[in-house]
């Protein structure tokens, strides 16, 4: 039995031998190769940002909002008028079986001050639930309870982006801010959440309790109405029902007759997001497989260099078969030849689809996702190629007669 | 027992609906240590009789016993093994391969015999010191003369120690001194190794070196004797 590594150095040398075409046809397979990877990269890139933007903001959130004022038949935007209540809110936490936390919010900007340094920030005026709804961890101190939310108490939990601007170095907590010269104890500073889907700052934010924000910071004309509630649903699947139960609920409270318009908008954000990323997942795949198209003809071509290379050689596989060469010998002699070629452009392709990705990513500020499943794929791929465009040649090689091939000028 | 033994063996080509019958019933055994001249025009069928007994074509009918074994329904496989350890070609155009070394070209058959590349090098180099060529084991085919590519070719033929050497007008593609040197290379190698040797050649003073002569013509054997009578005819 003839053994694997002189095969492979007979291979090797057909290869040498012919180096210019072996390039030639190596390039195919690296285009091909680094196409797809440069296409999985680009579209898990792109995917993987929207499910980094799904977690950050919580998952399963819904969120009600008030409705729009119609004024003589022109219908204003959101929350111009200001129809959802703290008692709304509690009641859909209490009555909704399909929801899991609720957290209404007042909002609101304001300049805050610590020292010399100030910042203008959005305040958010909530309840303990809100980091349940927001799955937000805190990274220092204690999140709002129900203690300050009672009694109104001044304390804010600040994001990193306050702590930085406002505190730059200094320890925050316990220390005193100003927010619309107020004075509010820090308690708590969040973890990073980096930018919302529409590109926001989340941690360019302070948290104080609900009760202080309307008493205290943005005294309303209507106490106990709120800017809009958070709702966490208990699954990904009870999103749509959680989103019917407080349509209900609130067009019961609101007392919405069956013609009327709901005077308030339930929006299903992790739904949207869902879809946004099923589609990437899809445009994903479908690059990939347009990508594939070019590995498909770089295999072509290992195939047809393949089929010149039995050709030409006709005489050396003739000469081959009349010192011992079995048939399986010489078919596996050009299919290692084949394999080889498509995984060392395999390895370039990779390298090139890295480069070409890094590339996209830094030119077009367009993230993107080089895994190690997709370096397996490749290089897989590229060997399979090798093993399927390069079966006919060798199995033609393979069955020439030693008479004529011997005879082959 | 004979080394070979051919047994009414026919060859029969098809063209469609044409027959030609290359070969017509041979009967004919090759003694072991035996130095055979195969001789005859061309389309006699002397090519097909070589190829039937290296074990490159089968026979349409009849038996072919080498060292007693029927080879005639051998598998390729089965054959490629007879012709690795039993059969050493040496051809007209040498047949080297032109991108490989002369060691490498001798190295050839020991790699189908599935020997480690240490011993391979080892019985190479002392084959080709045999002939000659110790002093070009690393040069390429195109460095060398039409008689030391031949020389590097028979030394391929032995390589593997066969029982017969074939070859097919190994002389004719050299001038008249290399051939005379070749076929003295034959000749020893007979006389001293005993190795069956059986050459196909129609230059009659080629022929001359065979202790034996079988001339073919149309597909049949008409002598097989000592010397064959030249015919001027052919």
């Amino acid at each position: 039995m003839i053994s694997i590594t002189s095969i492979i150095n007979i291979a090797l040398r057909a290869l040498r031998a012919n180096a210019m075409r072996s390039f030639l046809a190596i390039l195919g397979i690296i285009i091909g190769v680094g196409a797809v990877v440069t296409m999985i990269a680009i579209g898990s890139g792109a995917s993987e940002k929207i499910s980094k933007q799904i977690s950050s903001i919580g998952s399963n959130l819904i969120l009600v909002l008030p409705g729009a004022t119609t004024q003589g038949g022109i219908r204003m935007g959101h929350g111009t008028q200001q129809t959802l209540t703290m008692a709304d809110a509690e009641a859909i936490g209490r009555e909704c079986s399909a929801v899991m936390a609720v957290a209404p919010a007042i909002t609101g900007t304001a300049q805050v001050v610590f020292g010399n340094q100030n910042w203008a920030t959005a305040i958010i005026g909530t309840t303990p639930e809100m980091v349940t709804v927001r799955e937000w961890e805190l990274l220092w101190g204690r999140f709002i309870n129900e203690q300050d939310v009672r009694s109104g108490t001044k304390v804010a939990v600040i994001g990193q982006t306050v702590a930085e601007k406002l505190f730059g170095e200094v320890d925050p907590l316990g220390k005193i801010i100003r927010i619309k010269k107020i004075p509010f104890e820090v308690i708590g500073v969040l973890d990073k959440k980096g930018q919302s889907l529409t590109g926001q700052d989340q941690d360019d934010i302070i948290y104080v309790p609900i009760t202080t924000a309307q008493r205290t910071l943005f005294g309303q004309t209507l106490p106990g109405r709120v800017r809009l509630i958070y709702v966490k649903a208990s699954s990904l699947e009870s999103i749509p029902q959680a989103t019917e139960q407080i349509r209900t609920l609130l067009r019961q409270r609101h007392r919405i007759g069956p013609n009327q318009e709901d005077d308030f908008t339930v929006m299903d954000l992790t739904q949207m997001l869902k879809a946004a990323e099923e589609s990437t997942k899809t445009m994903s795949i479908l690059l990939g497989a347009i990508a594939s198209v070019s590995l498909l003809v770089g295999g072509i071509g290992i195939m047809n260099i393949m089929l010149v290379s039995v050709t030409e050689r006709t005489r050396e596989i003739g000469i081959r078969m009349a010192v011992g060469a079995k048939p399986k010998d010489i078919r596996m002699q050009f299919l290692i030849e084949s394999v080889f070629l498509t995984t060392i452009g395999g390895v370039f392709g990779l390298l090139l689809g890295i480069g070409a990705s890094l590339a996209v990513s830094s030119l077009m500020d367009w993230p993107v996702s080089i895994s190690l499943f997709s370096a397996i794929i490749a290089f897989g791929f590229s060997a399979f190629v090798g093993v399927f465009f390069g079966f006919y040649p060798a199995y033609k090689a393979s069955t020439l007669n030693p008479i004529e091939a011997l005879r082959y000028e | 027992m004979s080394l070979i033994e051919l047994e009414n063996i026919v060859k029969v080509y098809k063209f469609g609906e044409f027959e030609i019958r290359v070969l017509d019933n041979i009967t004919v055994k090759i003694e072991k240590g035996e130095f055979v001249c195969i001789m005859g025009p061309s389309g006699s069928g002397k090519s097909t009789f070589m190829n039937i007994i290296g074990c490159l074509d089968t026979p349409t009918s009849g038996k072919y016993y080498l060292d007693g074994v029927d080879v005639s329904t051998f598998s390729l496989d089965q054959l490629a093994e007879i012709r690795n350890k039993k059969i050493g070609f040496v051809f007209q155009q040498f047949n080297l391969l032109p991108r490989a070394t002369a060691l490498e070209n001798v190295e050839l058959p020991l790699i189908y015999a599935g020997i480690s590349a240490k011993k391979r090098k080892e019985l190479a180099l002392h084959i080709l010191s045999k002939v000659g060529l110790s002093d070009r084991a690393n040069h390429y085919p195109r460095q060398l003369s039409g008689g030391q590519q031949q020389r590097v070719a028979i030394a391929r033929a032995l390589v593997n120690s066969p029982s017969i050497i074939l070859a097919d007008e190994p002389t004719g593609n050299l001038d008249s001194k290399s051939s005379l040197e070749i076929m003295e290379i034959f000749k020893k190698l007979n006389e001293e190794q005993g190795f069956t040797t059986i050459i196909v050649t129609h230059e009659p003073d080629i022929a001359a070196f065979g202790k034996r002569q079988i001339r073919f013509l149309d597909g049949k054997i008409v002598c097989d004797s000592k010397v064959c009578p030249v015919d001027e005819k052919l």
